[in-house]
């Protein structure tokens, strides 16, 4: 395991009553860097970003999320807000879930609630309408421009949320997680439903965010073409266990991946590797 | 039955048969069967099958009629009746409606001087627009369903009723107390209701309603029980009581006394109260914490994930709700110098819950034209006796059918980047908890 990696799972594991949904996971994000994590549905790969992201109480393990500065947390201390308040790990869901009655920008102006709320003096300077808490919310409000641009949704920024295409939504989460300034960012299935083309555009604004704000990512992804032009790591799971890990061109010659993808007994392995020309 | 020209003839009978039956099983005791007392104390009953004919009649024609016209019209919201010409002079209507109505509430007791009734019904649908406009930030912002609101206002009541009575403090001292009150009650059921969501919640905080009122009832020591309390002060113009003699208020302004001036300085004093929970709220939603409010109403979950404490965004919307109620409830008990626990029943929680939802869940304009219906409506069919209630109940029935999001049924954004659009509320939530 790399000194600098930003997040560090520790034998986490994850049961609901007899089923042991993850067992003994352990791997590391890197920082800066976007690691996937891959494997057939009921994996159990929803669950680890429910026990990172604190909507679950992980069973046992640890997970240790080391700051730019040194600052470490451990994750399981933290419950459901915190997580992204004190710990700053952003996520999103496998089913959107914006605001959909709110306007592409209410829902990024949400998202810098914390802040907000700070500059607002806990709303009590923010009522009397002080010049302070004016220049904050101007600049929440430049933030969320600069987020809407980036995405290019700034023509329907006043649009609500729900009314948007499906992809539109897509990178609107993506965004109102951004703008929590987040040091971690927790995709999951963001290329769910979207086309080739916007695929490909969702790869492009993953790589832009990793390259201009050196912000870490972790997604869980079934579209290899993005998994495998995007991540610097890769992290294989199969019935909650990890079963392979490491640079994408590793991954897609793994045996043991392609089994757990094409699902056939570890003695048949052979076989279908030499079926594939492996 | 041809899909294209909707359902036949024989469906449209089929319905109307089946709601002349059940009109048939419900009135036949209401209607058919009339029973009094007799001059000597013994039941005497007869029978008005011709007046229950007529209602059924009434229903099975009304439900073709309904039928037919639902197939007229075409299904909703695909084909605009309404020309755009005619749409875009409503737009102008719609935005001239809530200063025409602020305008003609401040010239009210100028131009009903004279009318005590109409000062009266006034003063009463101002009190019902403040406790809309305060549970809204409760039902419509945060989308908690509250059916105990009247705790509150009960609180803010006997607050001022109890200090003022006891300490001999002024109304001016005890309307901030009696809202800090309400609030910190407000908190108390927070706490324990923080985890439950929809119906569990609306039920306990309609227990909690009960609660406030049956403690009130039997803490006589402190409340006089079900004998209330009398003799609360009434309020004064920052130390100068509205009332004949020399320190009166009309006395030092060298006119002759009126007790109409008490009217209306009530009037404008609930009109300012109401005003000041709308400017409250309306900067609130533009704040932090009333966007987090809404966001809470549209998806907690996703509300967590963006490091919001949805303990405290919920704590504090109870207690901003809670505030105005408590206001309200210390202007009641001032204006009518007695309050008993009958004051303060699940009737009036059920009543303020309906202005907020008939008016939209979250519309400042819709509760106040709710709550004008409501209650200037219930007033102005006064005159149909007996049949009041069930006219009323008809127009509120017809008026969900046609606005089934409320009288407002969009939401204004809080902030836009270019242009502030309307947002219809079928996209907004309206909550789970």
């Amino acid at each position: 395991m790399s000194s600098d990696s930003i997040l560090a799972v520790d034998h986490l594991s994850m049961r609901f009553g007899g089923i042991v949904a993850v067992n003994d996971l352990s791997f590391a994000a890197e920082r800066g860097k976007i690691t996937a994590l891959i494997g057939p549905n009921g994996a159990g790969k929803t669950t680890v970003f429910n026990c990172i992201t604190g909507f679950y109480r992980r069973t046992s393990g640890t997970m240790r999320l080391t700051h730019d500065d040194g600052r470490a947390i451990q994750l399981e201390r933290l419950n459901d807000f915190r997580i992204s308040k004190q710990a700053r790990v952003a996520r999103t869901f496998q089913n959107i879930r914006l605001f959909p009655g709110m306007t592409a920008l209410e829902n990024l102006m949400v998202a810098q609630h914390n802040a907000l709320m700070r500059a607002s003096g806990l709303t009590f300077i923010g009522l009397i309408g002080a010049p302070s808490w004016r220049a904050a919310e101007k600049r929440a409000i430049d933030r969320a421009t600069l987020w809407l641009d980036r995405i290019g949704l700034v023509d329907r920024a006043d649009d609500a949320a729900g009314n948007l295409p499906y992809g539109d939504q897509r990178r609107l989460e993506i965004a109102r997680a951004m703008c929590t300034e987040p040091a971690l960012l927790c995709l999951d299935e963001p290329a769910a439903g979207l086309n080739a083309r916007e695929s490909a555009g969702l790869s492009e604004l993953l790589l832009s965010i990793r390259a201009d704000h050196g912000t870490s990512i972790l997604l869980i992804e079934h579209d290899m073409s993005v998994v495998m032009e995007i991540s610097d790591h890769v992290v294989v799971m199969d019935y909650g266990v990890k079963i392979a890990e490491g640079t994408p061109q590793q991954i897609r010659d793994d045996p043991k991946v392609i089994a757990a993808y094409l699902g056939v007994e570890d003695n048949e392995v052979a076989a279908v590797e030499s079926e594939l020309g492996l | 039955m041809l899909a294209s020209h909707g359902p036949g003839v024989a469906f449209i009978f089929k319905k109307a048969l089946i709601s002349a039956l059940v009109a048939l099983v419900l009135f036949s005791l209401m209607i058919g069967i009339r029973t009094e007392a007799g001059p000597t104390g013994q039941l005497i009953y007869w029978t008005r099958f011709g007046d229950l004919a007529a209602m059924v009649a009434t229903v099975f024609g009304g439900s073709i009629a309904m039928e037919l016209l639902r197939q007229w019209w075409g299904p909703v919201g695909t084909i605009k009746v309404i020309p755009p010409s005619v749409q875009s002079g409503l737009a102008v209507a719609r935005r001239a409606i809530a200063p025409v109505l602020l305008i003609f509430t401040f010239l009210v007791p100028v131009i009903f001087y004279n009318q005590r009734y109409i000062l009266d019904l006034g003063i009463l649908v101002l009190t019902y627009v403040m406790l809309g406009w305060g549970l809204n930030v409760v039902v419509g912002l945060a989308g908690l369903l509250d059916l105990g609101y009247v705790a509150f206002y009960a609180v803010g009541a006997y607050s001022y009723a109890l200090l003022a009575t006891n300490f001999g403090l002024s109304f001016w001292v005890c309307l901030p107390l009696a809202g800090i009150l309400a609030a910190c009650w407000g908190v108390m059921l927070g706490f324990p209701v923080l985890r439950l969501r929809g119906d569990y919640l609306a039920i306990v905080t309609l227990a909690f309603g009960e609660i406030i009122r049956l403690v009130i009832i039997n803490w006589q020591s402190l409340t006089g029980g079900p004998n209330g309390v009398s003799g609360i002060p009434r309020p004064t113009l920052f130390g100068i009581a509205l009332a004949p003699g020399p320190d009166g208020l009309a006395a030092r302004l060298g006119i002759e006394f009126s007790p109409t001036h008490r009217i209306v300085f009530l009037f404008y004093l609930i009109l300012a109260l109401a005003l000041l929970t709308n400017w409250v709220t309306i900067r609130l939603r533009r704040l932090p914490i009333g966007r987090a409010w809404e966001a809470l109403r549209e998806d907690e979950v996703a509300c967590r994930a963006l490091g919001i404490n949805t303990t405290t965004t919920k704590l504090t919307a109870f207690a901003t709700g809670a505030m105005f109620g408590g206001f309200a409830g210390a202007f009641f008990a001032t204006r009518q110098g007695f309050i008993s626990p009958e004051s303060f029943t699940f009737q009036e929680s059920a009543l303020v819950l309906a202005i907020v939802v008939l008016g939209g869940m979250g519309s400042q304009l819709g509760v106040a034209l709710a709550a004008l219906t409501m209650i200037g409506g219930f007033e102005l069919f006064r005159g149909l006796e007996q049949y009041r209630m069930l006219v009323f109940g008809l127009a509120m029935v017809l008026l969900m059918i046609w606005r089934p999001r409320g009288l407002i049924g969009h939401r204004a954004p809080t902030v836009f980047l270019r242009h502030s659009q309307a947002i219809s509320s079928e996209l907004a939530r309206e909550g789970r908890g």
